[in-house]
């Protein structure tokens, strides 16, 4: 139908998602399962890698990084073994599209990842699965059953002379293990604390091995690429971003959920679809793809959501992960409680991470309990700059984010809980009220219970 | 920038690139750190994880630098700690870069928000890395009002080492020290975030379920005082040293370890007379900038309350020792020598810790001032095979620069046999260049011992396991049943290390010969004592003369009497006695004095022996530093000095000469040679060592020698079968024991090893958790510990607490010893 | 390296972990080609056994795996889902991260605290309420973001979902738990208990196919999880229809 070519939502993964028992080997094959790897199977790994570079496929965990041009690093005559790693740690605030997939539609990553590991000559797959994740977990874990005993794993795939094992393995509760090299060093049993890089993971990898680590949403795409081709995918979506991509929408919204629509879709689409802001209270401030993107406010409806458009607008797409928030919520609150949460993951290797995320939780926290001054807003942004771009791994980077945006867009919420501090207030009986309240009681954001 | 590629002048030899740092063009090797090229350019960029010998970490950011690649700056400044040199790369350090030091300002402004203000009372403070760099690029105050992270101070995680976790940067030195270098990952960061600390499984916040409180392992290493010296702050710290003076109360003198063969480069850091700490010292072609924990904690011995000061003479009213002057003492010794001498003879016992010029002068006294080759320092078990080995193989083989076996080849070799050897505990350091190698390098270890001791497992290595004894078999079987590691020791490098061990099992020291023979492998004997290398080539011992001259041989006898100007024919052609001929000698009446250094009788193979001919000898005169086993018989005790207290050389496995001067100066000790020089006076012989350097001089005047001493050619003898409730005993060493010289160290007694008894499952049925091993002389129980040993074997600990086997069982390495179920 | 050859004293763990835990934990090294990478499983096995780690558990991963007890002490206390004291038959995990806190998830721990608390003392974070063994003892923690925005504010109990809950739906679950009652999730499985699912983390399912499928079945379908489908579906909108036989394409042959 003609309307299809334009329309808002584009379900190719989570077309299944309706289905009873979508999870079922039985369903899944019903609904054009295990047609791709057939076809993969059946030409050569280069001709794999370049369907997936062609159709222009970018990893879905939040870098968009061309997943054809890093299966293409992985080198070709060795004889190391080469492992493939799917990045399940799904633990970015505000994103939840890994963790439904992986419960809706296992065998999706399942196909994907025999594909993959086809195109990379890999013969072990590990999925690492977020601890908390347990119900996905058992999805996998079924899964890897049911498609061993139907020959899609195992010894000899399907007559191709391809064996590939694939083993879930939990994770324990560390956000930082989502850094790809952190998650290496954590499966090899290890703290999640990054590598340093180089020697990048396709020259050693998992057990100094050449490795490959792909988001799940990422590898549950490729089945459909293969089957599709590269023109179809690249039907939806941008020039640069193409494809269809999982919208999680969250937070101070009518109808909060997964939405998968064309990547460069509009926080204004997504909210029609949503039913808009929750009992008509204005948008306030919102995430673009987790709360490592930095913040958008109402003035960024229109941008459009994928990674050019993103960056363009001065944050990421990160994760789509689309997190809304309405004029109820103060700004320094949900800054400082994003800064909780870096501070409690940060791994604690590198100074300006470890120390920085310690120091800017405390002022933070003093701020909203009203015994901040404008003096902190700068030390603030000072310390900031010193942990951006000077840490080991990205999550200095993350962190200051929130705050930078965040005083970026909102400085006079900053300064208004700072207003009772100043010189010439100190003697008023009363301060006046600002946005959000500066005590502790008013820094509980107002209308959370609604 | 510049666009336009400038003709440069500089010349870039193969294998280099160049850079530009701060402007200035620099020419450097490819894979060098950006921090170190740096450096050599005079720029000294802050750090504190950042260490030469350990694995780049990135992990402090104190380093950050701007760089630049074909011309696109890189968006953030990046660790000069972990990046390397690349063809046109232009980096900006502090020096210029606004950037950078920013970023480096930054940083240290982060370590020290949660850094407490306790330099006053930190033993760090005025040689603190961070103290100094905070100084020189920190702010003067700080924007940090808020709550400081504080822990419960300090944290004992060894007997030896504090852990102040306040004070920590979490650099991760000693961690990636403990686990890279010595092998020990008994220390670790725990927690995680702004909590994250150094621990052990000890200090982890995880209870024992049983007794709610932590159980888990301290901090075992026979390297653990390292991660002090290389901690950049004062987290962690001795607990020998903690608190007792501070850096600029301290005067530092380089020094050489006593203890073992390696001969390690020290600093001792004296005040007011007194030592106060050893350090490792830096010396790439050694120990690099590593010791042991014995190396450095054990030398509160020569300060002992007990220390011989002054001369002693055997009243002969009283039969007590009593202080006499030194001239007294000496007029003493001399007459009874002298009657000795006269009489059946002296022999000479100078022990295996001596420097090279004092054993020159014991090896001169005995054959001028005694007229004896009755000489040998070897107090442990020896053989005349052994004589041959030393002769021919070691006396002679030149050290680093003829040739020998180096530190620097156990990174390269191909293949390095360790045979009767156990590196970690018989000399440290060269376990240390072991696991280096087989780490970071292709070598591999083969050991053939007993069993999977650490060593052999920290050293990547293999066990080719044979009973006690059965070592030449063992050597003799390589071509046969190992050929792969028979065709490694025939490539270039190859190298078989052997320790003192060798000495107790027949055929050992000629089947190694023959090996090096026919494969081409370069061998190296690695005593276990300092001093043990350097008397060889002085002659200590009753078959060779100073330089490695054979007795037996005229023309060596005639170059040494023409260089003594004693009169042709005065060195006999006869061989001397070894030290249990000299023993026997005592007893059967052919023999009637003893000189003896430092030597303790239950170092000796039959101490039993050793007593019976010390209480049967005449006359005894003993040279020694503290009260010994030796002491009761002695009928004169001259005090001698300490290594602190002295200059001289020890001369290393390798047979590099390894010189120390005077720490404490003015003490009045006296070295040996000085000792014998003057005890030569008083019997009208002058030895011409007064002074070290005079003994030395001496010693290097003999004219280079050609003559070499014939090769050992012994047969080996097969292991005895142990009978029903037997055993084969394996034993050496364990690095921290009962050792005369690690006395009033409780701290680094604390890390020895367990002592335990070691058999394999077969063995060790029925026994029990204890066996008692025993000989017709005595008997010793331990528990037992199932290790992968050959049936049949036990193996115990030298002379450990409660397993001094030389005194106990009169016992060593591959006798027949009774095993039975111990009680305990 | 071998810990037991350089010190230290006698192994401890002979009486918590039997031959079945060996065998269990054998199992699990045997899914790796090295066997540290056991270590997190392993971890997740001791607490199916002791409902924590002690440093009993941590012994007996060393030894399992040839490691230090510092080596494995460093990886326990660096990921949160090991609890380092007996946890209870239940674990309450609310998300207090910024969208679930904005949404109630605050209030809600809040709440939990104060209700659980005794003697007017609020239950703090990872406090048991009732007795560890005991059946109805439950540990309460905040949590971090746990992946269910869309149906915020969530809690997990032994790590399965209760979606969208209030201060009241939150003081009924724990009420309810503290009786013995195992309410059933919004999402996973039937609930067991904390020991049970740190089995299930370690990857180990149950050998009875009937009891498999149970817990594999149990529901995930939530409104909000299919909300894009359902609303693609009702509006009848579809990704452009996907060719046929679309040829992989060429490349040379390397």
């Amino acid at each position: 139908m003609s309307t299809s070519e334009k329309a808002p939502l584009t379900p190719v993964l989570t077309k299944r998602w309706l289905s009873p028992q979508s999870w079922r080997l039985e369903t899944y094959e019903k609904l054009e399962g295990y047609t791709a790897v057939r076809k993969a199977l059946s030409a050569s790994p280069e001709q794999v890698i370049q369907m997936v570079k062609d159709a222009g496929l970018r990893g879905r965990g939040g870098a968009g990084f061309p997943a054809g041009v890093k299966w293409g690093f992985m080198p070709k005559n060795d004889d190391k073994p080469h492992y493939l790693v799917i990045n399940a740690d799904e633990g970015e605030p505000g994103t939840c599209k890994d963790i439904p997939l992986m419960m809706a539609d296992p065998h999706a990553l399942i196909e994907g990842c025999i594909i993959a590991a086809y195109a990379m000559r890999s013969h072990h797959c590990f999925i690492y699965v977020r601890g908390e994740a347990l119900h996905p977990m058992r999805r996998l874990y079924a899964a890897v059953r049911e498609a061993k005993q139907a020959g899609f794993l195992g010894h000899d795939i399907l007559g191709s002379g391809f064996d590939l094992e694939i083993t879930v393995h939990a994770g324990a509760g560390a956000y930082i293990c989502g850094e790809e090299t952190a998650l290496l060093d954590s499966l090899e049993g290890r703290r999640g604390q990054p590598r340093l890089k180089p020697p990048f993971p396709a020259a050693s990898g998992l057990y100094a091995a050449p490795t490959t680590v792909n988001n799940v949403e990422t590898i549950a795409t490729v089945p459909s690429i293969v089957n599709g081709g590269s023109e179809w995918f690249r039907a939806m979506g941008s020039e640069k971003s193409p494809g269809p991509k999982i919208y999680s929408v969250s937070g101070h919204v009518e109808r909060p959920g997964q939405y998968e629509a064309p990547l460069g879709t509009t926080l204004r689409e997504l909210l029609e679809m949503c039913g808009g802001m929750k009992d008509g209270v204005p948008l306030k401030f919102w995430t673009p793809g987790g709360s490592s993107t930095p913040l958008f406010t109402a003035d960024h409806l229109d941008v459009p959501l994928d990674f050019e458009g993103a960056a363009e607008a001065g944050s990421m797409l990160g994760t789509t992960a689309v997190q809304v928030f309405n004029e109820t919520v103060s700004v320094p609150w949900a800054v400082m409680k994003w800064t909780q949460f870096y501070e409690h993951e940060s791994c604690g290797k590198c100074t300006p991470c470890r120390e920085g995320t310690f120091w800017l939780a405390q002022v933070l926290e003093r701020m909203v309990d009203g015994r901040g001054s404008e003096q902190d807003i700068d030390t603030l942004l000072d310390v900031c700059d010193n942990i951006g771009g000077r840490s080991f791994c990205a999550l200095g980077d993350a962190a200051v984010s929130p705050i930078q945006s965040g005083i970026k867009y909102f400085r006079d919420e900053f300064l208004a809980l700072c207003e009772s501090n100043r010189p010439e207030a100190a003697g008023a009986a009363e301060s006046p009220e600002p946005a959000q309240g500066s005590d502790s009681q008013a820094a509980q954001p107002v209308g959370a219970q609604a | 920038m510049t666009v336009a590629p400038e003709k440069s002048d500089v010349d870039v030899p193969e294998g280099y690139v160049k850079l530009t740092i701060d402007g200035e063009e620099v020419v450097a090797p490819q894979g060098e750190l950006l921090i170190r090229t740096a450096e050599r350019l005079g720029t000294v960029i802050p750090r504190f994880c950042d260490h030469p010998l350990l694995d780049p970490a990135g992990a402090c950011r104190q380093c950050l630098v701007e760089v630049e690649m074909n011309g696109r700056p890189m968006p953030k400044p990046q660790a000069s700690c972990t990046m390397t040199v690349a063809d046109g790369m232009v980096v900006k350090t502090q020096v210029t870069s606004e950037v950078a030091d920013k970023a480096q300002q930054g940083v240290m402004e982060l370590l020290l928000i949660n850094h407490p203000l306790d330099c006053p009372i930190c033993d760090k403070g005025g040689e603190c890395p961070l103290q100094n760099q905070a100084m020189a690029h920190g702010r003067a105050d700080s924007r940090f009002v808020d709550k400081k992270r504080t822990f419960p101070k300090p944290l004992p995680i060894s007997s030896q080492v504090l852990l102040d976790r306040e004070r920590c940067v979490l650099c991760q030195r000693c961690t990636r020290f403990s686990d890279q270098i010595a092998g020990d990952p008994f220390i670790d960061l725990l927690e995680r975030g702004a909590h994250q600390q150094i621990g052990t499984a000890e200090t982890a916040d995880v209870l024992d379920a049983a007794s709610h409180t932590s159980s888990g392992q301290p901090f075992q290493s026979y390297f653990s005082g390292n991660t002090i010296q290389i901690c950049p702050v004062g987290a962690l710290t001795s607990a020998q040293y903690r608190f007792r003076s501070r850096p600029f109360d301290l005067v530092s003198t380089p020094s050489v370890c006593e203890h073992c063969s390696s001969g390690c480069a020290e600093r001792t850091d004296f005040r007011r007379g007194k030592v106060m700490r050893k350090l490792a010292g830096e010396d790439p072609d050694v120990n690099e900038e590593w010791i042991c924990d014995k190396g450095r904690f054990a030398f509160r011995y020569a300060n002992a309350e007990q220390r011989i000061r002054r001369p002693l003479v055997r009243s002969a009213e009283t039969g007590e020792l009593e202080e006499v002057s030194w001239t007294e003492a000496l007029r003493a010794a001399a007459a009874g020598l002298t009657k000795a001498r006269d009489g059946k003879g002296v022999g000479v016992l100078p022990g295996g810790r001596v420097t090279i010029e004092d054993a020159y002068a014991y090896s001169k006294f005995a054959r001028v001032a005694l007229r004896t080759h009755d000489v040998d320092h070897r107090a442990r078990a020896h053989s005349a095979e052994e004589l041959d080995f030393l002769a021919s193989r070691v006396a002679r083989d030149g050290g680093p620069a003829g040739g020998g076996v180096t530190f620097a080849d156990l990174e390269s070799a191909p293949v390095a046999l360790c045979v009767a050897f156990e590196p970690e505990e018989e000399a440290p350091a060269v376990f240390l260049r072991l696991r280096k190698g087989a780490r970071t390098g292709d070598i591999k270890v083969v050991h053939i011992g007993q069993w999977s001791s650490p060593a052999v497992e920290k050293t990547f290595g293999e066990l080719l396991a044979c009973p006690p004894g059965g070592e030449a078999d063992a050597v003799e079987g390589i071509a046969q049943h190992a050929p792969d590691l028979d065709e490694a020791l025939c490539s270039a490098g190859a190298v078989v290390l052997v320790g003192e061990r060798a000495a107790e099992v027949p055929g050992l020291p000629t089947a190694l010969h023959r090996l090096a023979e026919r494969t081409g492998a370069r061998l190296a004997w690695i005593p276990r004592r300092a001093g043990e290398r350097g008397a060889v080539e002085a002659g200590t011992l009753p078959t060779l003369l100073p330089g490695g001259r054979p007795v037996a041989d005229a023309d060596a006898r005639a170059e040494v009497e023409r260089h003594w100007g004693l009169e042709a024919g005065t060195l006999s052609a006869e061989p001397g006695r070894d030290v249990t001929g000299m023993l026997n000698a005592i007893v059967t009446r052919d023999l009637d004095g003893l000189l003896v250094g430092g030597v303790d009788l239950d170092d000796l193979p039959d101490p039993a022996l050793a007593r019976k001919a010390f209480d049967a000898a005449g006359f005894v005169v003993s040279l020694e530093l503290l009260p010994s086993t030796v002491t009761p018989y002695a009928d004169v005790v001259l005090p001698i000095a300490p290594v602190d207290e002295k200059g001289g050389t020890f001369v290393n496995w390798e047979g590099r000469r390894r010189p120390f001067t005077v720490t404490l100066d003015g003490t009045g000790a006296l070295p040996d040679c000085r000792v014998l020089d003057t005890l030569g006076v008083e019997m009208d012989t002058d030895l011409f060592t007064q002074t070290p350097d005079a003994a030395l001089g001496d010693l290097d005047r003999l004219p280079a020698s050609s003559v070499r001493a014939a090769a050992p050619d012994h047969p080996s003898v097969a292991p005895p079968t142990p009978g029903p409730g037997q055993a084969l005993l394996a034993t050496w060493r364990q690095l921290i024991d009962d050792g005369s010289l690690q006395i009033d160290e409780p701290a680094l007694a604390g890390t020895a090893r367990r002592v335990v008894a070691r058999m394999s499952q077969a063995t060790a049925d029925g026994l029990g958790d204890h066996v008692t091993v025993s000989t017709d002389r005595g008997s010793v129980t331990l528990p037992v510990e199932v290790t992968d040993l050959p049936d049949g074997v036990v193996w115990l600990p030298g002379n450990s607490p409660g397993s001094k086997l030389r005194a106990t069982l009169g016992a060593g390495h591959g006798a027949v010893v009774d095993i039975a179920g111990g009680d305990r | 390296m071998s810990s037991d050859t350089t010190g230290g004293g006698a192994p401890r763990t002979g009486a918590t972990f039997g031959e079945d835990t060996i065998a269990d934990a054998r199992e699990l090294i045997a899914r790796y080609p090295q066997s540290r990478s056991a270590l997190l499983p392993l971890l997740h096995l001791v607490q199916s056994v002791e409902g924590h780690v002690s440093q009993e558990g941590m012994a007996f991963c060393a030894q399992q795996l040839g490691l230090s007890e510092a080596e494995v002490a460093a990886v326990a206390t660096f990921y949160t889902m090991y609890k380092r004291k007996p946890c209870g038959e239940h674990l309450v995990s609310v998300c207090t991260n910024t969208l679930c806190a904005a949404m109630g998830g605050d209030a809600i721990y809040k709440r939990l605290q104060e209700h659980l608390g005794s003697d007017g003392a609020p239950l703090g974070h990872e406090e048991v309420a009732g007795t560890p063994g005991e059946s109805g003892s439950l540990m309460l923690e905040h949590a971090e973001c746990l992946a269910a925005c869309d149906l915020a504010p969530v809690l997990q109990v032994n790590y399965e979902y209760f979606d969208n809950q209030t201060e009241q739906s939150a003081v009924e679950l724990v009420d309810a738990l503290r009786r013995g009652d195992k309410p059933h999730p919004t999402r996973g499985a039937p609930l067991s208990d904390f020991k049970t699912v740190e089995r299930r983390l370690a990857g180990l399912l149950p050998d009875d196919d009937d009891e498999f499928w149970t817990e594999v079945d149990g529901p995930s379908q939530a409104v909000e999880t299919v909300r894009g489908a359902q609303l693609a579906a009702d509006r009848n909108w579809t990704a452009p229809p996907a060719p046929e036989d679309v040829p992989m394409p060429e490349v040379e042959a390397k």
